[in-house]
Formats: C-alpha cells, sequence, structure tokens
C-alpha cells in the first residue's frame, strides 16, 4: 500500500503534472489532488469516454482490452490508465 | 310326391320272389313280439305264379307320378257356347291329406293387438306391465297429441363476488447491455470456476491451510482495496508520465541517427540517452550490469564499494529503460555486491556475489526483498570477494547452476538444490603449485564450449581451464601486469577473447596461441571492456578517467572510433560498461551509483560485411603487430 501511495507521490512531484484523479468502477472519485469541482466533472466525463473507448475496443477483439487512453489538447494532456475496477487519471503540460 | 322309377326285377337265385321277400321281412317284423329271425330263409308259398323264364325277366315299368289316383280322370262339363259337352282336360289332382286350424296370430296385426289388450287386463303379471309398458311408452312417444310442457322457476341464488389480492412478487428492473465481448467475458469466468473446482479435488487436504489464508487475504483485500488495486494502473501511469516528461530522449533513443557521421569519417559518438539515479545509492559505485535478454528493456545494477577500507552495505536494483526516475525494483543488502548475472532462459532469477564471500539468487517473481538462496559459512561460501558469477546451463539432473571465481582462489559450481545451494569446488587454486597466492577477479565461460572457461588472476595471469580438470589448467597467457580485470569471450568467433586490465592495456587473444592478437594502450586505467551483440570487431571500453572508448578492427586496427567523455563531473570513474542485445544502446555505470545510456552513432553499428564464410569467420583477423 505504501508502494502506492509512493508511486503516486513520485508522479505528482514529476514536473507538469497538474492533478491525479483515482475513480472505481462506479464513477466515484476515491482520491484526488485537484478540487471537488474539477474532480466531479473530469469523473464524470471521463467515465463515459473510457467506457466508450473500451467497448470500442473489446468489439472489434473480444480478447483484445484497453491499456491506456491519451488525450493530448492544446493546453494539456490528460492520460488514463484503466483497469477492471478502477480509472488512474492524471493531467500533465509536458511542455513545462 | 313320388318319384318316377324303373325297378327292375330281381331274378330270384332260386325260388324266391319279391313277395317272398316282403312276407320274409313282413314275417320277421310281425313275429317281433317272439323271436325275430333275421334270416332269409327260402320259404315259397303254394299259391305263387308259376312264371315261366322269358315272362320272368320281362320288364315291367313302373312309374311314380303325381297323379291323383282318386281324382277323377273324366269330368266332362256342359259348354253353352259349343252346345255340347266338353272334356275337362285340367283336373284338379289335388288330395287333402290332414286338415287342421291353427290358433297364431301375427302380433302386429289387429286381432293381435286386440288380444294382447285383453291379456293385460286378464292377467296383471309384472312381465307383461312391463312389456305392456314399454309398448305403452313407445307409444307415448309418438303419440304427439298427448304432448304437454311444464315449467317451474327455482329460487336464484344471488351472485356474490369475492376476491383477494396476493401481494405482488417483489420486481426489480433489470438493463444490461450485451455484445461481444461480454459474453466473451462470461465464458472466461465459468472457464476459471471450472478449473478453481478442478483444482479443488485435487487438492483437498491442502484446503484448510488455503481457506484461512484465504480468508486472511480476503479480509486485508476489502479493507484496502481501492488502493492497493491502483498500484498497476499507477505504475502504467508513471511510465507515461515519464515518457511525456523525457519525450525527446525517447524519441531520440528510437528515431533519433546522427547525421553527422557520413562527415566524421570513420569515427562516430556517443548520444547520452538517460540518466538513471537512485537517492539511496548515491554514495554506492556500480559495481555490475546486466541487461535481461527477455525484457531487453530491462537491466540489473549491482551496487557496492571497490574500498577496501569503506565497506558497507549494497544494494541490487532493477531499472527499466521505461522509467529513468525510479528502479524497478530494489534489494537493499549488507554487503556490497561485487557482481550479478540474469539467467538467460530463466530471466526471473539474478545470481549476485557479494564482498563478504557469499553468493546469492533472487528470484524477481517473488515478493520481498531476501534472495531466494544465499551462501553461508557452512555451505562453503567463499572467505574473500566474489569477483565474477556466471550462470550455467542446466546440469545433469536438471538443476540450475552457476560458477563464481574470488579471490580465495576457488571457483566453486553451485547449484540450486530446493532451498539452498550445493556448491562443488571447480578448481582450487591452492593445490596448483605453480602459482603461490593465487586469486581470481575475473571469469569467463565459452558461448559453445560448456565446459571451457577463462579465469583472470590478480596477477595478471589468465588461465584457461575445463570444468572436467580441477587441479590443471589447460594454459596460461601472461596477459597483463596488474589484475585482470575483465574477460570476455567473443560472441561470434569461437576462439577471440578479449581481456583488460588496471595496466592500461586492452589484450585480444586467440585462445590457442600464447601471445595476443592485438594491443591496445589508453593510458588509463582500464576498468570494464564487452563484445557489441552485433559484430565481432566491435567492443567498447570504460576508462577511469570517464571517457568511453569504442573500437570497431575492422575499421581501425589500432585506435578506437570513438572516444567520448560521458561524464560531467571529472573525477567520476566509470567502472562498467554492458551493450543492449537489441538496441544500439549502451549502459555506463560509474562510481557515484548512476547510470548513464548512451545511443550508438551508425559509424559504431556498422556490422562487417559477408564476403565468403571462412574470412567472415575470422572477422578479418589476422595477427598484429605489438602496438
Amino acid at each position: 500500500m505504501a508502494e502506492v501511495e509512493e508511486t503516486l507521490k513520485r508522479i505528482q512531484s514529476q514536473n507538469g503534472v497538474q492533478g491525479i484523479i483515482i475513480i472505481n468502477s462506479e464513477g466515484i472519485p476515491i482520491k484526488t489532488t485537484l478540487d471537488n469541482a474539477s474532480t466531479v466533472q473530469y469523473a464524470g466525463l471521463i467515465h463515459q469516454l473510457v467506457m466508450k473507448a473500451r467497448s470500442t475496443v473489446r468489439d472489434i477483439d473480444p480478447q483484445n482490452d484497453l491499456t491506456f487512453l491519451r488525450i493530448r489538447s492544446k493546453k494539456n494532456e490528460i492520460m488514463i490508465a484503466p483497469d477492471k475496477d478502477y480509472f488512474l487519471i492524471v493531467i500533465q503540460n509536458p511542455s513545462d | 310326391m313320388r318319384k318316377a322309377s324303373t325297378v327292375q326285377k330281381v331274378a330270384p337265385p332260386g325260388p324266391k320272389s319279391n313277395k317272398n321277400k316282403k312276407k320274409d321281412e313282413e314275417e320277421a317284423v310281425d313275429a317281433g313280439g317272439g323271436r325275430v329271425s333275421y334270416g332269409k330263409a327260402l320259404i315259397k308259398p303254394p299259391d305263387q305264379l308259376e312264371l315261366t323264364e322269358a315272362e320272368l325277366k320281362e320288364e315291367i315299368t313302373r312309374t311314380l307320378t303325381a297323379n291323383n289316383p282318386h281324382a277323377p280322370q273324366n269330368i266332362v262339363h256342359y259348354s253353352f257356347k259349343e252346345r255340347s259337352f266338353k272334356v275337362t282336360s285340367a283336373v284338379d289332382q289335388l288330395a287333402v291329406l290332414f286338415e287342421m286350424e291353427g290358433n297364431l296370430v301375427h302380433i302386429d296385426s289387429d286381432e293381435g293387438r286386440r288380444l294382447r289388450a285383453k291379456e293385460i287386463l286378464a292377467n296383471g303379471t309384472y312381465r307383461n306391465i312391463v312389456a305392456s309398458k314399454t309398448g305403452m311408452k313407445e307409444q307415448k312417444a309418438t303419440n304427439q297429441f298427448n304432448f304437454c310442457e311444464r315449467a317451474s322457476q327455482t329460487l336464484n341464488n344471488p351472485p356474490r363476488e369475492i376476491s383477494c389480492q396476493t401481494e405482488p412478487p417483489p420486481r426489480s428492473v433489470f438493463g444490461a447491455t450485451v455484445s461481444q465481448w461480454e459474453i466473451y467475458d462470461a465464458y472466461v469466468m465459468e472457464l476459471q470456476k471450472q478449473e478453481k473446482n478442478k483444482e479443488k479435488q485435487k487438492a483437498p487436504t491442502l484446503r484448510k491451510d488455503v481457506d484461512k489464508s484465504r480468508n486472511k487475504t480476503m479480509l486485508t483485500e476489502t479493507a484496502n482495496d481501492d488502493i492497493t488495486k491502483v498500484r498497476k494502473g499507477a505504475k502504467i501511469l508513471e511510465r507515461m508520465v515519464h515518457q511525456n516528461t523525457f519525450d525527446d530522449i525517447a524519441q531520440d533513443f528510437k528515431y533519433f541517427e546522427d547525421g553527422s557521421d557520413e562527415f566524421r569519417g570513420q569515427e562516430g559518438t556517443l548520444l547520452p540517452l538517460w540518466k538513471f539515479q537512485y537517492d539511496k545509492a548515491k554514495g554506492l559505485s556500480v559495481t555490475a550490469l546486466c541487461w535481461n535478454k527477455k525484457y531487453p528493456d530491462l537491466f540489473a545494477v549491482g551496487m557496492g564499494s571497490y574500498d577496501f577500507n569503506y565497506q558497507g552495505r549494497g544494494m541490487l536494483v532493477f531499472y527499466s529503460l521505461k522509467n529513468s526516475a525510479f528502479p524497478e525494483r530494489i534489494y537493499p543488502t549488507d554487503s556490497g555486491v561485487m557482481c550479478l548475472d540474469i539467467h538467460e532462459q530463466h530471466s526471473y532469477l539474478t545470481a549476485v556475489g557479494f564482498y563478504d564471500g557469499c553468493v546469492a539468487v533472487y528470484n524477481l517473481k517473488r515478493e520481498g526483498s531476501e534472495p531466494v538462496y544465499k551462501s553461508t559459512v557452512k555451505t562453503g561460501k567463499h572467505t574473500d570477494p566474489v569477483w565474477q558469477v556466471c550462470w550455467q546451463n542446466n546440469d545433469m539432473d536438471d538443476r540450475h547452476n552457476f560458477c563464481s571465481v574470488s579471490s580465495d582462489g576457488r571457483v566453486v559450481s553451485w547449484a540450486l538444490v530446493k532451498n539452498e545451494l550445493v556448491f562443488t569446488d571447480i578448481i582450487r587454486r591452492t593445490q596448483c603449485p605453480l602459482s603461490t597466492v593465487a586469486c581470481g577477479t575475473s571469469l569467463d565461460f565459452h558461448k559453445q564450449i560448456d565446459y571451457l572457461f577463462l579465469v583472470g588472476t590478480g596477477e595478471g595471469k589468465i588461465h584457461k581451464c575445463s570444468k572436467t580438470y580441477s587441479s590443471k589448467y589447460l594454459e596460461t597467457y601472461d596477459a597483463h601486469s596488474r589484475a585482470v580485470d575483465a574477460i570476455k569471450w567473443n560472441h561470434f568467433h569461437p576462439k577471440v577473447f578479449i581481456s583488460c586490465s588496471s595496466d592500461w592495456t586492452i589484450k585480444i587473444w586467440d585462445h590457442t596461441i600464447n601471445t595476443p592478437m592485438f594491443t591496445f594502450d589508453l593510458k588509463v586505467p582500464v576498468g570494464d571492456v564487452a563484445w557489441a551483440p552485433y559484430s565481432s570487431t566491435i567492443f567498447a571500453a570504460v576508462t577511469t578517467d570517464g571517457k568511453v572508448h569504442v573500437f570497431d578492427l575492422n575499421i581501425n586496427k589500432y585506435e578506437e572510433i570513438c572516444k567520448q567523455a560521458v561524464v560531467v563531473k571529472k573525477k567520476t570513474e566509470l567502472t562498467h560498461i554492458e551493450f543492449n542485445p537489441i538496441y544500439p544502446l549502451l549502459i555506463v555505470g560509474d562510481d557515484r551509483g548512476n547510470v548513464i545510456s548512451l545511443k550508438l552513432s551508425p559509424n559504431l553499428r556498422k556490422k562487417p560485411k559477408v564476403r565468403n564464410r571462412s574470412s567472415c569467420k575470422r572477422g578479418n583477423f589476422h595477427p598484429g603487430t605489438m602496438v
């Protein structure tokens, strides 16, 4: 458990990282480093997107599965690592 | 009616006649009361006619007719038409023999019915009544004029409504989507359940312990389930973030090819890529490097200290190229790690040799920071630092084994048996009469020939040995004037090996020839040397002045084609170097605990051309002159 905490701390300390959110399988944020409003917004929107992405990948080949998703925008990059029961979201500004 | 027939008169054989016969019969019958004689005695009556034979044979025809003999034959009646008497031709021949009037009457005739009715009134028996009744009924049914209708109204019960209401069954609304992967998932889960059931059946005795441990793990899991499950994802995310941060380095690693090499002639450059550091290993120096063959982005770093005076703890650290900020695995050790080797096939096994003479084997698949096997004093650990370990193929009992060389003069082979290490001395060089204080400082096994290996000593000699001969050497080479730091067989050429030493030289040998083929004087103590895995003529060396030298004998037999300083601070010594088996990458370890990765420029990666078989094998070697 401490290992995971340490890993998250290291991610947070990398330059450019704006926030980390952990969401469980129902879309409820468990842990976050952002403010409440943004967290809820991210959680709701990204949850749907990941479901759609995963469904797409698996429909094409059921033995395949989504490993991660990157959304690069002008201002920052949202990286999502999904798993069976949770999502990990990191928002980073890579040019910093 | 009587038939007309001719009865032939039978001539009696004697004086017998028909009448006689009849008489006899009559007599026989008549005499009935008394004696009856059936015999036909020929008694001639006295008044019998006497006839002549011709008369006897006369046929007399007797006919039976239907005529009534008593009927008149000649009835005459008067016919007024013709006014005369006529004889009636047809006469009634009927003769009435018997006449009786009967008293039977047909049932259905009028008289029959009348009589019946009278009978009923007269007799009055049940049988007759029944018979009569049925008769009467029938009469009634057919009698339409006696039909009468009778109706009656019954009391109607008032209808009442009774209903009962039951509690509706509990309902829940269920919605789901079905898609191909959901079906697939369901099947996979089914399969897993079945396999679990099979396992449960197979191991019934262990069930209790397994259940207990499972219960424990279940409890802990439910408590911490949110965070611990994130571990895998967190790792992936860390790598993703790292890739973003070091995006340019990753791009360089993958795609950058130094274009200036074309203009540089034969020389090449090394492009620094990632730098691997770990906080807790800052005071230690890199003592060993090894790439993992299965996962070419993973490498192991052994940390310890070469300083005799300052001996402390050590560390075994695994890094991945995908994350240079933090190691993948960390194993702290009590004593400094001096050497390590990763097994070629089972890449989760790592053999480590320590400064205090112990050897240990770590299993990456297992959790925990303790080695799986460790040698102790009892199990024959070395008494001096272990300078090199090397994995071998599985021995005859199919156990993993590796060899270690140490300054105490022993070359020991260790086999992994269940829970412990079993050692066998391959060479005990104290027994050898030639050398007094012999200590091995480096070791390398031949790539193809399993039993052949080279040992470099602290005095500068190199011994060629065989596993089968424990006390004698096959050959000894007077290689260097100081300790031999590294010996490496060539990956391609089966006869060539290279050695380097703190006496500033690198020498290349053919093991059949006693003198080196090539000697390179670098003017600085050489820490380590390594052959390139993609070419038989390229090797790289690191020196204590912080420079990396790359040589290509195909291009230049006397000088290096690349000489580059890779460390920032001047007093950093480079200790080890290794080529990545797949990528054009070098890792270099220094004495401050850092590992630097360098990309080889295209000039350094030239593969030798295949001219014809023989020359390729030799790698364009021919014994060179001494430098």
